[in-house]
């Protein structure tokens, strides 16, 4: 995940408490969501960023995945997000996504 | 008259030693963590000149292969090798090693900053003016070089960025300011290698057929450097510098920037700018970028592969007037981002793709090929990026069953058919749409293709003035042959208008007197 984003989350989640933060994803690939999932939840496994070491366990979530896509209005879902679900593989980034909740998340 | 792509060119430099000193991944890691496994392990995983040239990628970027044969080869191209693939020049061309590309970067050098140890200088001073795209005016300007001890002294005391060959210390890029962060060593390295490598892409291009370099009035610059000092950082001008070691006396030029749209802005504007009659021959180019080797690196060397990223890039592209036989760059239906678009990928693709296609009056699948982002998947996939040319035809095609042009059926064919296999080295704005244009031009001339699409975009927020993102694209099409002009009346057109003007006067004279009689 790129720094400075790294830097945001760590900053909202100072700000708000980690149990009231929620990050939602939109990587097109598994591996890549669930390089950024594990930075808010594990700590950067790059080791390069402000959330190296820091395990935030925040809930996180990528935009195609149901959690998310039962929340917003089917309309603006499929404007929004209607292509790029036809191009992704949602099941394995649901796979991914679920595998790193499950192991790091601590507010679900 | 219309705009016409006259020439292409494509080069590469090898530069191992650039990775581990001026890569940013690298710097970054000695800075944060200098002990780290991944630095000691990274030099195991430099290939050599040979590997590199033999790379089957980097045979298509300089034009050995064309990416139609590339594709027919299985993924990942690590230790993918085709006999006879293995030139160091190619019809667009060549890849140079590094000996040679630092003797270049001095030869580029206009301000004594660049110097070079004299046995170095010796030593590879034969083979690098052996290469006929080094003219006698390039060559002269070679200096003799200095002694190893001077190299150390402006490396150790004087801020000056090391040049290393073989891990053995070269040459040196020293300050051009005590004090100005924006003259530091660093800032002038990033900006000769950027300046080296658009000299030898334009020096190519000048040997293609039909291109006179005293025809060429105006020169753009699309690389991702700034130059300039502390009181005017981005002032530029990177064009006219490499025009004047490349001896373009007619020209003049500027630098357009854009990000990785860059090339694909510079592109339109050329363009235009030859539609509009201000220049008739126009070129676009671009040098390489040292900050971007070895971005991948951490994931290549986990996964035990090669560094990829060793390549400097670069390109040229002559635009000129219709000559009734070059692709033409079609100028009035162009793609454009805009701060209103948004930033969903499906939004960014309608205005990129079907808003320009609709505007024209034609479809998704009116046009053969698509070039958005062609980075070679060999150096993405394996970090976690994915297939980054695929992802695009996906998203192009999920788009045109959106809009009905495509069935959902024909969703798994359309990378195959109207797109290609990425080959281009991640240097950032290198691989924006334009390492095509060499190609589409040749598959145009020999009437493969009719019709291409070149897509740019740039990741603007990284520069922290907006979160907006940006992209532009433009319709290439193959030239139907300069039509007559409208205008054109025949004499007998011109005799039959005459006779029956006469006549309505005559009859509108009787009409007259007949009511005078009455």
């Amino acid at each position: 995940m790129d720094l400075e984003n790294q830097k945001r989350v760590l900053n909202l989640t100072e700000e708000h408490g980690a149990e009231n933060i929620v990050v939602v994803l939109g990587a097109a690939e598994g591996e890549a969501a669930g390089l950024a999932a594990e930075t808010v939840t594990a700590g950067d496994p790059t080791f390069a960023g402000p959330l190296t070491g820091v395990q935030l366990g925040l809930s996180v979530f990528h935009v195609c995945e149901p959690q998310i896509k039962d929340e917003v209005d089917a309309g603006v879902y499929d404007e929004q997000v209607g292509m790029m679900e036809m191009v992704m593989d949602v099941d394995d980034i649901i796979s991914e996504m679920s595998s790193i909740r499950d192991e790091f998340c601590k507010y679900l | 008259m219309n705009c016409v792509i006259k020439g292409a060119s494509y080069i590469l430099a090898h530069t191992p030693d650039m990775v581990l000193e001026n890569g940013t991944t690298q710097t970054t890691e000695k800075i944060v963590n200098p002990n780290s496994d991944y630095l000691k392990e990274l030099p195991n995983h430099l290939r050599t000149y040979e590997e590199a040239v033999k790379y089957l990628p980097n045979q298509t970027y300089i034009g050995n292969m064309h990416p139609d044969q590339l594709a027919e080869i299985p993924q990942p191209w690590t230790d993918a090798r085709i006999e006879g693939m293995d030139k160091r020049v190619g019809k667009y061309g060549e890849i140079m090693p590094q000996e040679e590309f630092y003797l270049m970067m001095q030869a580029c050098d206009v301000f004594e900053l660049v110097r070079l140890d004299k046995e170095f200088v010796a030593a590879h001073k034969e083979a690098f003016l052996a290469n006929p795209v080094i003219d006698e005016s390039i060559a002269a300007r070679l200096h003799e070089g200095v002694d190893a001890a001077e190299v150390e002294h402006f490396v150790n005391d004087e801020h000056a960025e090391p040049l290393y060959h073989n891990r053995k210390l070269v040459g040196y890029v020293k300050r051009a300011h005590d004090v100005d962060v924006n003259l530091s060593a660093h800032v002038m390295l990033e900006n000769m290698v950027s300046k080296a490598s658009a000299v030898l892409s334009l020096l190519h291009l000048l040997r293609q057929e039909g291109v006179n370099k005293d025809e060429i009035t105006y020169v753009v610059d699309c690389c991702e450097e700034a130059c300039g000092d502390m009181n005017q950082r981005g002032g530029g001008n990177f064009a006219k510098s490499i025009a004047e070691i490349a001896g373009l006396m007619s020209a003049t030029g500027c630098d357009v920037r854009g990000f990785c749209a860059g090339p694909t802005h510079a592109f339109i504007n050329a363009a235009s700018l030859v539609k509009a009659n201000t220049h008739k021959y126009v070129v676009v180019l671009a040098g390489g970028c040292t900050a971007k080797l070895g971005m991948n690196g951490k994931d290549h060397v986990k996964k035990g592969l090669p560094i990829y990223e060793d390549m400097i890039g670069g390109f040229a592209i002559l635009l000129g007037q219709d000559d009734g036989i070059n692709p033409v760059v079609d100028t009035e239906h162009t793609g454009r981002h805009t701060v209103g678009t948004g930033s969903a990928p499906q939004n960014v693709t309608s205005s990129l793709v079907t808003a320009p296609l609709e505007a024209a009056g034609l479809k998704v699948t009116d046009v053969d090929k698509y070039s958005a982002e062609m980075q070679n998947p060999d150096i993405t996939k394996p970090a976690g990026a994915g297939d980054v040319p695929l992802a695009n035809y996906k998203m192009i095609a999920a788009l045109a069953v959106k809009k009905g042009d495509l069935e959902k059926s024909q969703l798994a064919t359309f990378p195959t058919e109207h797109g290609m296999v990425g080959w281009a080295p991640t240097q950032g704005h290198i691989p924006s749409g334009v390492p095509y244009v060499g190609v589409c031009r040749d598959d145009m001339l020999a009437g493969k293709i009719k019709r291409a699409m070149i897509i740019g975009k740039g990741s603007l927020f990284l520069g922290r003035m907006t979160n907006l993102f940006d992209g532009v694209s433009v319709m290439i099409n193959a030239n139907e042959g300069i039509k007559e002009e409208a205008a054109a009346v025949s004499q007998e057109e011109i005799k039959s208008l005459i006779g029956k003007a006469m006549k309505d006067f005559a009859a509108s004279m009787l009409a007259a007197a007949e009511t005078d009689a009455e």
